[in-house]
């Protein structure tokens, strides 16, 4: 991978001069490099990742496994698409096995949960079934690991 | 009543071996608070879980007792496959390969088991600080060759042969080197090697810093050259290449009559090196290629930001292809490198190793490690840029 691409999704809260330095390339080539990767649809967007449960703690977040039926000539893009551009649903997947879609959805309560499944999703013409499973703590967001363990001491000065 | 002088106890070959100029400097550091330090001479990363779940597992199966003393033939196993593997050299693990205490020990071991008394033994400076002081712990008479900024702290073969006399009987060579982020080019360790085997030298090999090279540089063992492997003991181990500092594990490869002598001592001194490191080392050596290479990754980036930071501030310095540090010259601001390093670490709190601990040939420079974290080396080199400005200016 482009180890610029590989800097910025650890930190895209870099500065262009900081990644000119680290890569050893000219500003203005990280500029258009960066430029491309937004207007190619590589990069998607810039976010932060936050720990959900310090963030807001009634915060649930669901694991739904979805089956759906597929259609002549769009397979399940289209139910998928028509399922994915509903805002509480953060990342949907069509998925091999037993199932067809994984969706993830983060809702304020449980209600919210529910409501969604029950009146939304389920409603959905193609929906067969869903299941639903919570999340019950987080260990790990987006690769980071959220008990950081300490990073052992370190002598300041060893030759 | 004055105490008793028990110093009159201490053997005069160790009385006389001189403090450390890094423990010195350490003493400084240690009693001051919120210090950013470019001091350490280690990753800064913790040890890959990978290699820690490794030892943990063994302490689980109750792995807690002695070894051969070789080291674990598994684990030899291990070694000698990553050297064909990564370096192209090949040692028969059953009796070639001697696994230690870090590579500190296997150095001692191999100075102690090849040095007669008054043997002439050449090592090269600026460099880590314990090869004088471990030459004359066995018996040695330290032969330094300076290595100069102008050829990059490469080890030219002229200047090694001037200092060869009928009693010179082996080489300490240590590239990438600790502090100057050295490395040799294939042609200058041919001509090393060729100016070795010339006069029948034995080389002791310290090839630690062999996974942390830059550029697409790939490090060349001394071992592999032609007519080299049988006159050299290569020196290496875990600590730098997969951050396993604290595990203290290393090994010796050499021809197998000098790795029995090395055992005999390591056997009575030593007894073995510890086991749990011995497991975790075998995960280290076997599977963790990704790990280095992405540390690897890491070191580079960084290490372009520092280089190009530093000559911008006024401290030139080449950018190393190889080890973590950088050694810019900071005989620019007038101070040498004690007074250079005394004054950022007091105003600034920021701290980088006198050059001048790591040899008189050091003096002039300042050593700076670049693995320690993005904001840190940023925040650090911002200190460093206000603090040389104020020194140009008041000059």
């Amino acid at each position: 991978m482009d180890p610029l691409l590989d800097l910025l999704q650890q930190n895209s809260n870099l500065s262009i001069s900081d990644l000119s330095r680290l890569l050893g390339l000219p500003i203005a080539e990280i500029e258009q490099k960066i430029a491309e990767y937004e207007k190619n649809g590589v990069i998607l967007a810039y976010q932060a990742v936050v720990d959900p449960e310090k963030l807001d703690a009634d915060a649930v977040t669901a694991f739904i496994e979805v089956r759906i039926t597929p259609e002549r000539g769009g397979g399940f893009d289209r139910l998928a698409q028509r399922i994915a551009r509903f805002e509480e649903v953060k990342t949907c997947w069509l998925m091999s096995g037993g199932y067809d879609l994984a969706i993830m959805l983060e809702g304020r309560n449980l209600r919210e949960i529910a409501h969604f499944v029950s009146e939304k999703l389920s409603t959905v013409e193609g929906v067969i079934s869903t299941a639903t499973r919570f999340r019950l703590k987080t260990y790990k967001q987006n690769g980071v690991l959220l008990s950081q363990p300490l990073n052992g001491e370190r002598l300041p000065v060893t030759p | 009543m004055n105490p008793p002088d028990v110093s009159r106890y201490i053997a005069q070959h160790v009385s006389t071996i001189p403090k450390s100029g890094i423990r010195d400097f350490f003493e400084v550091v240690q009693s001051m608070t919120d210090v950013i330090s470019l001091g350490i001479g280690e990753p800064d990363y913790v040890t890959p879980w990978k290699i820690r779940e490794a030892a943990i597992f063994a302490l689980e199966k109750g792995k807690t007792g002695y070894t051969s003393n070789l080291g674990l033939p598994r684990l030899r196993h291990s070694i000698t496959s990553y050297l064909a593997r990564r370096f192209g050299v090949q040692y028969a693990a059953d009796k070639e390969v001697l696994v230690t205490v870090g590579v500190s020990e296997a150095l001692d071991l191999a100075l102690r088991a090849v040095v007669n008394p008054g043997d002439e033994i050449i090592y090269h400076e600026p460099s880590y600080v314990s090869y004088n002081p471990s030459i004359i712990l066995a018996g040695g008479k330290p032969v330094l060759v300076e290595t100069r900024a102008e050829h990059g702290f490469s080890l030219m073969a002229a200047d090694l042969e001037a200092k060869i006399t009928p009693r010179t009987k082996a080489l300490v060579l240590s590239f990438p080197t600790n502090p100057t982020g050295g490395v040799l080019s294939p042609d200058e360790l041919r001509a090393i090697a060729e100016v070795c085997i010339q006069n029948d030298l034995l080389v002791l090999s310290d090839e630690i810093y062999c996974e942390l090279t830059y550029d697409g540089v790939q490090h060349l063992s001394l071992a592999g050259l032609p007519g080299m492997r049988d006159r050299t003991i290569l020196l290496s181990g875990c600590s730098k290449s997969f951050a396993m500092t604290g595990f203290r594990l290393g090994y010796a490869c050499a021809p197998g009559p000098i790795i029995e002598a090395m055992m005999k001592i390591h056997q009575y001194a030593i007894m073995c090196a510890s086991i749990v490191s011995q497991e975790a080392a075998i995960e280290a050596f076997d599977n963790c290629a990704r790990e280095v290479e992405s540390m690897r990754n890491d070191y580079e980036q960084r290490r372009n930001f520092v280089v190009s930071r530093l000559n911008e501030i006024g401290l030139p310095c080449r950018s190393p292809s190889g080890t973590f540090y950088v050694f810019p010259d900071i005989r620019s601001t007038g101070l040498n490198s004690m007074d250079f390093c005394l004054g950022l670490l007091r105003e600034y709190r920021v701290a980088v190793v006198p050059g001048s601990a790591f040899g008189d040939s050091g003096e002039g420079f300042a050593r700076c490690c670049f693995a320690t974290s993005l904001t840190k080396v940023r925040k650090a080199m911002d200190r460093i840029e206000i603090y040389v400005k104020k020194l140009k200016e008041t000059k």
